[in-house]
């Protein structure tokens, strides 16, 4: 270990020392952790784009600047005029990407929040019950997880019809369960803790003791996971687009429809799947960059 | 005020500990004993000798999953083990109230002190809002936390370990209980600390006239607080007595070594210290006989036939077929 190293670690015991809280603690952990701010980079820059498109986007998404320049066979790739060239219809794919990224944004929140809040409805019946409301929902879920997320979202989304709503219901059910069975564990654990006990022994009564007590407490892993929750979100929603089960309308500018369209010039055109490809990525790898050291900062047994 | 009816009567209290597919474990076995108003009871024993278990079945508080009680803890008349659990809840913390051994872990961290204390009055004095927080500061300020309004709204962690033991005793007192049922609670705190929460504890029980039953391992805790002393071992009781005359002259062997054992000042120098031999899993089960007379110096044959029964001698109940002779602890002193 270098001498730079030695001070560095005694350096980062002392303003960890002195922190009781935790919740204080994992958020100066976190604003130190070089990966944390990367992702939070990424996710601010992201949402930035979504709210401003219209100011950064040159052109609006359904409009066609080039489609004198459009044949069969050429499509303009990246250009000073259009930086991410045009796309079949002689849109500016710049413009498509970059108001591409509100769509990616609400469906990604939208389908988080519902998961999430049909998780915890389950996850806190499970949790503060126990015995036989436990076991039901509980094998519910179970049945849930044994059925393949996507599969399972491209069943629901095909049934409700091809719509940016069916998207984010599809993609909220599927993540019910997983936000079920994390709160039902976490509340488990803290219902035998000493200040449920303390709690008990002046009489507080059921309700109080979950909703006051147990849940503030089983809350913090929770929002770890709508935070990975998010990048997947916006992986499936651009999977379910691809297969066509997106929004109806075609100027909606989509990143997942986006590549589905893109499919028959790949050859040509491989600007049009490269760059809202890398969008869904950034997108992504901002939320998992900060959802993975947001759990390792609130959770020490993640910690390296 | 000794001679008035019992407040809290527990009579043959057992805990058994049942797990599928393992031995079932009798935690607590067929412990009695009285609690009369205002009066402070010491239960004392090393870990493992069912005194927690013990407060947690009066209380209700053991989970009813694999766990079976049985006896009766009588209270007002009411059986509390046969009670519903509705009234229950209605009796702990307005008329029985604990406090238990680790302050730290046993105020909920994400919620403020002031809600805490609070939620007890809104629930048993139907307290609510700026009555309910003055009421909460009040308390704090008689339990002797300074500036309560500012600590009202801060959270566990900006507490010391002293505070918080405070902070849960207010808690505890907040409806005027009138048995207190204090589990170790000085057991996590510095020296200089448990001092000054017994005190506190004596005070507030001889103010609000609660009884109190103090679960400890310290006899100097109970030298100093205890109107009647148990000691048990192993589940049961073995000796009961007032303090005097349990402190002048312990009868059981077990009493004997837990006296013997505490270090003292004025000793000479380099005396050694008077450990009992063993340890508390060198047990035998009482239905075989004495479950201290694997480490028992006074064992005589008869103590591994059959269990020794609870015989009342002068005052005191003891169960010991060889106990210690009137003199022997006196002159070893």
């Amino acid at each position: 270990m270098s001498l730079s190293e030695v001070e560095a670690t005694t350096e980062s015991e002392q303003v960890e020392q002195p922190a009781g809280n935790l919740r204080k603690e994992a958020w100066k952990r976190l604003r130190r952790d070089p990966v944390a701010l990367v992702g939070f980079g990424l996710i601010a820059f992201f949402v930035l784009v979504a709210i401003f498109a219209p100011l950064i986007a040159p052109y609006a998404p359904d409009a066609q600047p080039g489609r004198g320049m459009i044949t069969p066979t050429s499509i303009p790739g990246p250009s000073a005029e259009h930086w991410f060239g045009l796309d079949a219809s002689g849109r500016d794919e710049f413009s498509r990407v970059v108001y591409g990224a509100r769509q990616s944004l609400l469906v990604g929140v939208v389908a988080t929040l519902f998961g999430m809040a049909g998780g915890l409805l389950l996850g806190v019946l499970a949790g503060a019950f126990g015995g036989k409301v436990d076991a039901v929902v509980m094998r519910i879920v179970d049945v849930m997880l044994s059925i393949p997320g996507l599969l399972m979202a491209i069943a629901i989304a095909a049934l409700l019809g091809a719509s940016l709503w069916s998207v984010m219901i599809a993609i909220a059910i599927i993540n019910v369960p997983v936000f079920a069975r994390l709160l039902r564990g976490q509340m488990l654990a803290q219902r035998g803790s000493d200040y449920v006990l303390a709690a008990v022994s002046i009489g507080v009564r059921r309700r109080p003791i979950v909703l006051g007590h147990i849940l503030p407490n089983s809350i913090s892993p929770v929002i770890v996971q709508a935070t990975l929750t998010l990048a997947t979100a916006i992986i499936e929603a651009a999977g379910l687009s691809f297969l066509g089960l997106g929004s109806a309308d075609p100027r909606v500018p989509e990143w997942g429809r986006m590549l589905a369209d893109t499919q028959r010039y790949l050859a040509s055109a491989p600007h049009l799947a490269f760059f809202p490809g890398i969008a869904i990525v950034i997108a992504a790898l901002g939320f998992t960059m900060l959802g993975e050291r947001l759990r390792e900062a609130i959770d020490p047994k993640y910690r390296r | 005020m000794i001679d008035s009816e019992p407040l809290l009567d527990v009579r043959e209290l057992s805990v058994t500990f049942t797990r599928k597919g393992g031995p079932t474990v009798r935690a607590v076995d067929g412990v009695s004993f009285t609690v009369r108003p205002g009066e402070t009871v010491g239960l004392v024993g090393e870990s493992g000798s069912g005194k927690s278990v013990t407060s947690l079945a009066v209380m209700g508080l053991l989970p009813r999953r694999g766990v079976e009680v049985g006896g009766q803890v009588l209270f007002d008349g009411d059986d509390l083990l046969t009670l519903p659990r509705d009234r229950m809840r209605d009796i702990r913390g307005r008329d029985i109230a604990m406090v238990f051994q680790d302050p730290m872990s046993s105020l909920n961290p994400v919620v403020p002190i002031g809600v805490q204390v609070t939620e007890v009055l809104e629930r048993h004095q139907d307290l609510s809002g700026d009555a309910a927080r003055s009421a909460a500061a009040e308390l704090l300020s008689r339990v002797g936390i300074p500036d309560p309004t500012r600590r009202l709204k801060e959270y566990p962690h900006q507490l010391s370990g002293g505070m918080r033991q405070r902070a849960l005793i207010a808690m505890a007192l907040a409806c005027r209980p009138r048995v207190l049922i204090a589990d170790e609670p000085t057991t996590a705190l510095d020296v200089t600390i448990q001092a000054q929460i017994i005190e506190l504890l004596k005070e507030l029980v001889q103010d609000t006239g609660a009884a109190l039953v103090m679960i400890t391992h310290d006899l100097g805790i109970v030298a100093g607080l205890c109107d009647t002393v148990h000691v048990m071992y192993s589940g049961r009781i073995v000796e009961s007595a007032g303090r005097r005359e349990l402190f002048a002259q312990p009868r059981h062997p077990y009493t004997g070594g837990l006296l013997a054992s505490v270090p003292r000042l004025d000793a000479p120098r380099g005396r050694p210290l008077h450990p009992i031999p063993g340890s508390p899993t060198d047990v035998l089960r009482w239905s075989r006989g004495c479950a201290f007379a694997p480490r028992c110096p006074n064992r005589i044959e008869p103590c591994t036939d059959g269990p020794p029964p609870l015989e009342s001698i002068g005052g005191r109940s003891l169960r010991c077929l060889n106990p210690l002779a009137e003199t022997e602890e006196v002159a070893a002193r």
